[in-house]
C-alpha cells in the first residue's frame, strides 16, 4: 500500500526492519524541509509573524496527537525526544517521589530496555522491588498470570502495549480495569504499539502512555509522554530551563508553567514535532483499519511460507502484529542477516534491547522482521525464497 | 590464496573451531571482547608463561566471520612471544583496514584481505584480536 509516498523505497530495498525505524513519506520530509526553509523561527516567542506561525504549527500537533490516541486535553500531551525519554520522565519523575522502599514493579523479560533500565535505578535508589510476569507458552502476557502476580505491594504495571520481540498485543483494557480496582498504576510503553493499532487512551484508561514518532511514519528525535492530567501535574520536570518558568527570582520563588509547557523545558525540537503532526495526519489519511488488515494479511502470508521450511525455527507462529522472529538451524542469526543484506533486504539481528528475554525464550538472539503497511507480497517472496535454500545460505553467509 | 580457498578455511575454522572451551583454571586470564554496534560476545581465556602465550581458548556466541577469526588467532598465535602477539595483531589491523601489511607472516589469516570492503563485518574480523591485545597489554603493565 501506499508506496509511492515513499522516497525511499524508489531504491532497489526490501525494508523489513520498522520496528527499529520507519521510513519517512515525502510529506513529512516536506513539513520539515518547508519549517527549516520557510519559518525556521523559534516556538512560544512568537512577537512576530514568523515564531507565530511556529507557534500554530507547533501547538497543532498537539492537537494531532490529542485526538489521535483520544486524551481528555491538550494538558495531557507533552513532546519529549522519544518512548526513552517519555518513559524515564515517567519513572524518575512521578514514580521516583511515589514510590517507596518495599512497593513493587511488575514488568516483564520481554519488555526492551527502555522499560527496565529506569525501574532498576529506583530499585538502588528507592529499594523498591521489580518483579516480572510469566509468560505463558506463546510469550503472552495472560490476565490470569497478572493476577497471580499482584501482591499488596504492588503499585505499578509497566508494559509494551506491543513487544519488539513476539510482537505480541497486551490485554491493556483488562490490565488497567483490575490494576485500578487495586489502586496500581498502568504504564504503557507504546514504541511498537501506537504505530501499528488505534491506540485510545481513554477507552484503554491508561495512566503514562509513551511512544516514539520515528516508527510511526514520523521524524527521529521526537516523541510523546502522554499522562492522565491529574497525574502528570504531579511530575516533577527534571530538565528546568527556559520556557517552562513563569518567573525566577531567587531560589524560593522559582514559578514554574502550567502543563504541558512545564515539562518542556529549552528549545525543543520543532521540525520533529511539525513533522510528527504531518505523520499522524498522513496515518489517519490511511486509516488504521487498514494498515492492521494489511499488516495481518502480510504476516499470514509471510508465515505461512515460512512454516514448511524445516530449516527455519519461527519462534512467534502466533502473533497478532507484524512482527515474525526466526532461526535458521545452526546459523547465527548475524550471519542470515548478513546473507540478506547482500540482496539489499534489511532485517535486524539480535536480542532487540530486550536482554532479558533469555530467560523466558532461551535464544538469545533472533532474526526478525517487522512490516509495515507498505511492505509487499513480493518482497516477502523475495525474502522466502532467499532462505529456502538452506546450502545457499551457508555458502554466501561469508 | 584463491577466494574459494579462503572461503574453505573461514568455514572450516567457523564449523570446527580450535580450543572452543571455557576455562576455569586459575592460570588462565579471562577477557571479553564484543561488538558495541552487532551481538558478538566472546570471552577469551589466555594462559601466559612468562612472555609466552602457552594457551588461548574461547566461548561465546558470535557469528561465522568472528568464530572463525577467533580460531585463525588462537592457531596462530598459541606458543608465540608476547611482541610477536602484537606484531601480529598490528599486521591485521593494517589488513583490515587496506594499509600495507605482511603477509607471510599473517600465514592463513589473510583469509579476511578483503574485509575492509565490507566495513560492517570488519569489526566481527578483529574482534578476538581486540581481545587479546588488551590482555596481552595488561599483561606488560
Ligand atoms: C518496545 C519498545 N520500547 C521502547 C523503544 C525505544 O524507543 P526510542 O528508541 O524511540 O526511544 C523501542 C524502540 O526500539 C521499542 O521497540
Amino acid at each position: 500500500m501506499n508506496r509511492a509516498d515513499f522516497p525511499l523505497l524508489k531504491q532497489d530495498i526490501i525494508y523489513l526492519d520498522n520496528g527499529a525505524t520507519s521510513l519517512k513519506p515525502k510529506c513529512v520530509i516536506d513539513k520539515m524541509n518547508d519549517y527549516y526553509a520557510n519559518y525556521s523561527a523559534n516556538a512560544h516567542r512568537g512577537d512576530y509573524d514568523l515564531s507565530f506561525k511556529v507557534d500554530q504549527e507547533y501547538e497543532q500537533t498537539r492537537e494531532l496527537v490529542k485526538e489521535f490516541i483520544n486524551a481528555k486535553c491538550l494538558e495531557e500531551i507533552v513532546f519529549t525526544s522519544g518512548t526513552t525519554e517519555s518513559l524515564n520522565m515517567i519513572i524518575n519523575g512521578f514514580f521516583g517521589n511515589l514510590l517507596e522502599a518495599g512497593d513493587e514493579v511488575l514488568i516483564t523479560t520481554s519488555e526492551h530496555a527502555s522499560n527496565v533500565l529506569p525501574w532498576f535505578r529506583l530499585v538502588k535508589k528507592l529499594g523498591i522491588k521489580v518483579n516480572y510476569i510469566p509468560l505463558d507458552s506463546n510469550y503472552y502476557v495472560t490476565m490470569e498470570n497478572v493476577k497471580k502476580s499482584i501482591t499488596d505491594k504492588t503499585k505499578v504495571i509497566s508494559l509494551a502495549g506491543i513487544t519488539n520481540v513476539i510482537g505480541d498485543i497486551r490485554p491493556i483494557k483488562e490490565i488497567t480495569k483490575y490494576a485500578h480496582d487495586h489502586n496500581i498504576f498502568v504504564v504503557i510503553d507504546g514504541a511498537q504499539m501506537v504505530p501499528h493499532v488505534k491506540t485510545d487512551v481513554t477507552d484503554l484508561d491508561i495512566d503514562f502512555l509513551a511512544f516514539s514518532g520515528h516508527k510511526m511514519c514520523g521524524p527521529t528525535g521526537v516523541g510523546v509522554l502522554y499522562g492522565k492530567k491529574e497525574l502528570l501535574e504531579h511530575l516533577e520536570p527534571i530538565n528546568l530551563g527556559g520556557g517552562m518558568n513563569e518567573s525566577f527570582d531567587s531560589p524560593d520563588t522559582v514559578y514554574l508553567k502550567p502543563l504541558p509547557t512545564r515539562l518542556e523545558a529549552g528549545t525543543p525540537n520543532i521540525a520533529g514535532v511539525i513533522g510528527l503532526g504531518e505523520a499522524i495526519r498522513y496515518l489517519n489519511k490511511i486509516g488504521f483499519e487498514n494498515i492492521v488488515k494489511e499488516e495481518h494479511n502480510l504476516r499470514k502470508y509471510l508465515i505461512d511460507k515460512l512454516l514448511p521450511l524445516k530449516h527455519i525455527d519461527i519462534i512467534n507462529i502466533e502473533s497478532d502484529s507484524g512482527i515474525v522472529a526466526f532461526n535458521v538451524n545452526n546459523i547465527f542469526s548475524q550471519d542470515v542477516a548478513y546473507y540478506l543484506n547482500k540482496y539489499n533486504i534489511c532485517v535486524r539481528a539480535g536480542n532487540h534491547c530486550a536482554k532479558i528475554l533469555k530467560s523466558s525464550v532461551g535464544v538469545t538472539n533472533t532474526v526478525r522482521v517487522s512490516l509495515y503497511f507498505y511492505n509487499t507480497y513480493e518482497e516477502i517472496d523475495n525474502l522466502v525464497e532467499l532462505l529456502s535454500d538452506y546450502d545457499k545460505i551457508v555458502r554466501e553467509m561469508i | 590464496m584463491d577466494s574459494e580457498t579462503k572461503r574453505a578455511i573461514i568455514m572450516e575454522n567457523y564449523m570446527h573451531p580450535t580450543n572452543r572451551k571455557r576455562m576455569e583454571e586459575e592460570e588462565y586470564l579471562k577477557v571479553n571482547t564484543n561488538n558495541a554496534s552487532c551481538i558478538d560476545n566472546i570471552d577469551i581465556y589466555i594462559k601466559f608463561k612468562d612472555n609466552i602465550i602457552e594457551d588461548i581458548t574461547f566461548e561465546g556466541e558470535a557469528c561465522a566471520i568472528s568464530i572463525s577469526a577467533t580460531s585463525i588467532m588462537i592457531n596462530n598465535l598459541i606458543g608465540k612471544t608476547k611482541e610477536e602477539a602484537l606484531k601480529y595483531i598490528a599486521n591485521f589491523y593494517n589488513m583490515t583496514n587496506n594499509e600495507e601489511y605482511n603477509e607471510d607472516l599473517l600465514k592463513e589469516g589473510v583469509v579476511y584481505s578483503d574485509i575492509y570492503k565490507q566495513g560492517n563485518r570488519k569489526t566481527c574480523a578483529t574482534l578476538p584480536f581486540r581481545g587479546l591485545e588488551k590482555a596481552i597489554l595488561e599483561s606488560l603493565k
